[in-house]
């Protein structure tokens, strides 16, 4: 199991579009891939489990990744979050 | 757990038909004040001056005798003991048979930001269903991931791993005239210690269901309103799963399988899933199978018992007809 934590840094937060690119994103692993924000743990191949979470902008979130190419999920995924969803 | 303030609770009872019936009348300021105990407390010890073990983390419940003690401190002109009662932070005061607070304490209530509410109900009647309304708001909770639908009055919980064709059956169930409470995210609550209250997790996605290809659609919309349910109490949970055939499944149903949720062991199926088998109905004939089992019919037991009886008397005949035989 890896965990990285990280900030969202696009001004409009996690809403549909980032959701459906995470879950798109998140999809193509094998691996089971988590998201926590405060003590709320979501599953990461989820929209509306993403969308439930409520990020906004400079919230922080726990990625979370298990499985066999878990180390590639996590960075892909952080990477998403880091481009800010090629938002801005 | 999300913070739970005093404006929570006020708004908690609007949105349940005010059973409360609480109106904030000082200290508006401190509505944002956090409940962190479901436990209330009658401050009558604190009033006449004794803080040991004064349960401030509590809401303050003032009845008539509190507030009788109130008055006999304002013509004393004591302000001492109050001031010492503010300096612990307590969420907030609550007044019930609509008595008005004295002067004095709507004056440190104010100065201190700590919300003062009245009601009409009497004091017991409050306390019983204040009490009821905390613990389920503070009943152990988490979020589970899967889709929960009412069917045939039934609370079936649809679980599974991503892309097993979880929203897809419940789409199916809704066309078939059952409800859907939530798509995805399901917030469980363990109410009163053994029911399983399921609820959306989140007002915003409402009763919105992604379905792949389709993308977002609004259930409420679609189907309207006969279609959905805001909360149900989990009854039975189906674990959707990819058909594999090296492995075995139940192929009678006469051992009940249970699956735990915080704490609570819940019915537990599970339907493999593979092209051609149409889960929606299985779901349903599971639902209607758990019914029957609820009001003390249990089919595959009941059907081995035949078979037991049947086989019985077979081998009673066949006796018999041997022994006639040798005659």
């Amino acid at each position: 199991m890896v965990e990285k934590k990280i900030t969202i840094k696009n001004r409009a937060g996690i809403h549909a579009r980032p959701a459906a690119m995470i879950v798109q994103l998140a999809n193509k692993f094998e691996s089971d891939i988590y998201f926590e924000k405060d003590n709320d743990r979501i599953n990461g191949k989820s929209i509306m489990g993403i969308i439930t979470l409520g990020a906004g902008y400079n919230t922080t979130l726990k990625i979370i990744a298990e499985g066999t190419d878990e180390e590639e999920a996590l960075a892909s995924i952080a990477k998403l979050f880091e481009t800010k969803f090629e938002e801005e | 757990m999300k913070n739970f303030t005093v404006l929570d609770l006020i708004d908690m009872d609007l949105k349940e038909h005010n059973s409360l019936n609480l109106r904030c009348i000082g200290g508006r300021k401190g509505l944002v004040r956090e409940i962190t105990v479901p436990e209330l407390n009658r401050p009558g010890l604190a009033l006449s001056g004794f803080f040991d073990n004064f349960a401030f983390q509590r809401i303050q419940i003032f009845g008539r005798g509190e507030n009788a003690y109130l008055r006999k401190l304002e013509k004393e002109d004591n302000t001492r003991t109050l001031a010492e009662m503010f300096s612990y932070e307590f969420p907030c005061s609550i007044f019930t048979h609509n008595l008005q607070p004295t002067k004095d304490f709507t004056e440190i209530s104010e100065r201190m930001n700590c919300p003062m509410l009245s009601t009409d109900l009497t004091t017991s009647e409050l306390t019983t269903r204040l009490v009821w309304a905390l613990s389920n708001v503070f009943a152990p909770q988490k979020t589970i991931h899967g889709v929960l639908v009412e069917v045939y009055g039934i609370g079936v919980l649809i679980t599974g791993r991503s892309g097993v064709g979880k929203s897809e059956t419940a789409l199916e169930l809704i066309e078939r005239g059952h409800r859907l409470v939530s798509d995805d995210v399901v917030e469980i609550k363990c109410v009163s210690g053994s029911v399983l209250m399921g609820s959306g997790a989140n007002k915003v996605i409402g009763h919105h269901m992604e379905i792949r290809g389709l993308g977002i659609i609004n259930i409420a919309h679609l189907y309207g309103v006969a279609a959905i349910r805001d909360k149900k109490q989990i009854q039975l949970v189906v674990e959707l799963e990819t058909w594999d055939p090296e492995k075995e499944y139940d192929r009678l149903g006469s051992h009940e399988n249970t699956t735990e949720l915080l704490g609570v062991s819940v019915p537990y199926l599970k339907i493999p899933v593979k092209p051609g088998r149409n889960v929606p109905i299985l779901i349903e004939t599971a639902a209607m199978n758990e019914r029957l089992k609820k009001m003390g019919y249990h089919s595959a037991k009941e059907f081995n018992q035949n078979i037991l009886k049947w086989l019985e008397s077979e081998s009673i005949r066949s006796v018999y007809s041997k022994k006639k035989s040798f005659r």
